[in-house]
């Protein structure tokens, strides 16, 4: 087993750079998950700590030893693949042994580990069909199999669940999250589905155009996001961020009034320097609405849409034209009412500049 | 929906109506090749057509193998035919897997290369070819002259690139971490996976030796090493020219192919399809 250290790991593909500069810290036995919209270099990040890329500028280490030059093989990782990636002409008990044979691997332990594999997952049964014979949930088990087998130090996925279906992808990610527990392997898993990540991360790794925006604990990086983009990103359904403009500075803090209502008026503790009249994003979450009077400040919203899922109920609402969503626990009953007051309590606000820096 | 398949009924019938005609002229010939093979001489030269077979094959095949010794002429072209698709299939997939997975400067400028030779005819190509195999190399009249230089072949290599240019990257990016070699990765994946375009690419290549004529004509006189095409071809010269024998030749020619396309046609036509679209 073996931690990973990354020192400003830059990529290019010819002229073009994908990764500027990434430095990250993995301990052993954690697990790492890489978040990020599409496109913004998780690939190529994972890809360069296998090996199958090369690194431009900065080192990889991987268990203290600098991997820049090492094949993907004498790695000590293995790797799962969005599209698992199954050899299709042999059945998956061949698949899961096919490396180790290759690699002259003694026959006996071969078979022992692909039992061991196949014991862990529980797929003894399907192990003489060839993967055009398995459904997706199966073919990806075969595939984690095929990682188990080399026996890494670092298990690397990459979006494994995103070709199943909603509710594999649930069981699955609760497998993989137990196989993390049995084996207690560092595991780097790269996902743009944030829940994925909340669910499944000892320590999330949250990127943005190949950067890394913040790295921390699930619940750190709700609580406590950078910036605006980490706060949009972490969290279901998505902060609301509503336009307002500073009207001054004060012994507590600075006060603020929503563009879409002067008249709601919120004063915050910040610590930094701001300009009155400076416009900023006042941030809070669908979740910490409370109601109306019980907050620091009330403010009336019109309500397009209500949905009641029974534990809980989403109203999807607008006040002069900026959408917001609002979680009502309590409601079973959204009322016949087209507008809804509620109430704002400012030490479950954030606020961001126009940059989308956090200001508190 | 009764419209629907009534509607669809009629456009295959009007297909059909179309491509039969095509059908027949393209077949006729074939027919009577086979009719002119079951009669002797003066029954192909009378003046009344006659469209139904005869039975005089076996005396016309007599003639021709006291003419030319035909059967060993098939012979050798079955094993040129066979070496040749063999070890093109060989070079032509493992040219075509370079050219797909290694990226290296000039690439590009020789796969452009190899487009360019396809647009070339052979007639272009014949006498330089000639010249530098029998003059420059002297390897007139010996199975490799036969054998080698058509064996490199644009169409091939461009065909299984293309085939190896659409499997999945991340199959063999899997086999890297695992450590399993290259030329491993090469045998054991792409290959077994490459083996629908393998087996078009070996028809067509195999077809191309059979039908060859004029290459074999050129480089190749000496009557032991004569293809069956190459074989026929000397009949015509001769003072008495048997055409039932050359006719019973040219079926004798024909029908293992037809034979084998017949059986083969599927998975030729989905083969191509594959490598073409894929
Ligand atoms: N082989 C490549 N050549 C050129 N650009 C690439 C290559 N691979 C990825 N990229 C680019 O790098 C960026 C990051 O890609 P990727 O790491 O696959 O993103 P993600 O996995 O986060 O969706 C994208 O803009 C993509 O177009
Ligand atoms: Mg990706």
């Amino acid at each position: 087993m073996a931690g990973l250290t990354l020192t400003n790991v830059i990529k290019r593909f010819g002229a073009y750079e994908v990764v500027h500069g990434a430095n990250l810290e993995i301990a052993d036995g954690e697990f790492v998950v890489f978040v990020g919209p599409s496109g913004c270099g998780k690939s190529t990040l994972l890809r360069m700590i296998a090996g199958l890329e090369d690194v431009s500028e900065g080192t990889i280490e991987i268990g203290g030893i600098a991997v820049n030059d090492v094949e993907p093989s004498e790695r000590r990782i293995a790797m799962v693949f969005q599209s698992y990636a199954l050899y299709p002409h042999m059945t998956v008990r061949r698949n899961l042994s096919f490396g180790l044979q290759m690699n002259g691997n003694p026959k006996e332990d071969t078979e022992r580990r692909v039992a061991h594999a196949a014991n862990i997952l529980q797929i003894n049964e399907l192990m003489d069909r060839r993967p055009g014979q398995l459904s997706g949930g199966q073919r990806q088990r075969f595939a984690i199999g095929r990682a188990i087998v080399r026996e890494p130090q670092v298990f690397l996925f990459d979006e494994p669940l995103s070709n199943l279906d909603a509710e594999l992808r649930v069981q699955m990610r609760v497998e993989i999250s137990r196989l993390h527990k049995q084996l207690g392997t560092t595991m780097i898993y790269v996902t743009h589905d944030q829940t994925e990540a909340m669910t499944l991360a000892d320590k999330i790794v949250v990127l943005r155009a190949g950067r890394i925006e913040q790295v921390g604990a699930p619940l750190e990086l709700y609580d406590n996001p950078a910036n605006q983009f980490v706060a949009g990103f972490v969290g279901s359904p998505k902060m609301n961020f509503l336009k307002a403009r500073i009207e001054g500075k004060g012994a507590s803090g600075v006060t603020v009034s929503l563009r879409a209502d002067p008249r709601v008026k919120l004063t915050l503790p910040v610590s930094s320097a701001v300009a009155a009249g400076s416009q900023v994003m006042l941030g809070v979450r669908p979740e910490h609405f409370v109601n109306a009077g019980a907050g620091d400040t009330d403010l009336t919203v019109r309500i397009d849409v209500a949905e009641h899922l029974g534990h809980t109920s989403y109203v999807y609402a607008t006040i002069s034209d900026e959408p917001l969503i609002i979680e009502r626990p309590e409601s079973r009953h959204g009322g016949d009412s087209d507008s809804l007051t509620i109430g704002l309590s400012a030490a479950r606000c954030f606020l961001f500049d126009a940059e989308g820096s956090r200001l508190r | 929906m009764k419209s629907k398949s009534r509607t669809l009924m009629m456009q295959r019938l009007a297909l059909h109506a179309a491509l039969t005609p095509l059908a027949i002229i393209w077949l006729f010939p074939l027919w009577m090749m086979f009719v002119f093979s079951t009669m002797p001489d003066y029954g192909i030269f009378s003046p009344d057509i006659v469209l139904w077979p005869s039975t005089n094959f076996v005396e016309n095949f007599k003639n021709l193998q006291a003419d030319t010794n035909f059967l060993r002429a098939m012979f050798i072209s079955i094993t040129v035919a066979v070496i040749y698709t063999v070890l093109s299939v060989m070079l032509t997939s493992m040219a075509g897997w370079a050219l797909a997975r290694y990226r290296f400067a000039g690439r590009s400028m020789v796969i452009a290369i190899i487009l360019g030779t396809i647009t070339l005819p052979f007639a272009v190509v014949v006498i330089p070819q000639f010249i530098m195999v029998a003059r420059e190399f002297k390897l007139a009249n010996t199975w490799v002259a036969l054998i080698v230089p058509p064996l490199f072949n644009s169409l091939g290599v461009l065909f299984m690139r293309q085939s190896f240019s659409m499997m999945p990257t991340e199959l063999f990016d899997a086999a890297r971490v695992e450590g399993v070699k290259e030329w491993r990765i090469f045998l054991h994946i792409a290959l077994p996976l490459a083996r629908p375009t393998m087996a078009a690419l070996s028809i067509i290549l195999f077809l191309a030796s059979w039908n060859n004529y004029l290459w074999p004509l050129l480089i190749n006189s000496r009557p032991g090493m004569m293809t069956a095409p190459v074989a026929l071809g000397t009949l015509i010269g001769l003072t008495k020219v048997s055409w039932g024998g050359i006719m019973a030749g040219a079926v004798l020619l024909t029908a293992p192919i037809l034979f084998v396309f017949i059986f083969l046609q599927r998975h030729f036509i989905s083969g191509i399809a594959a490598g073409a679209i894929k």
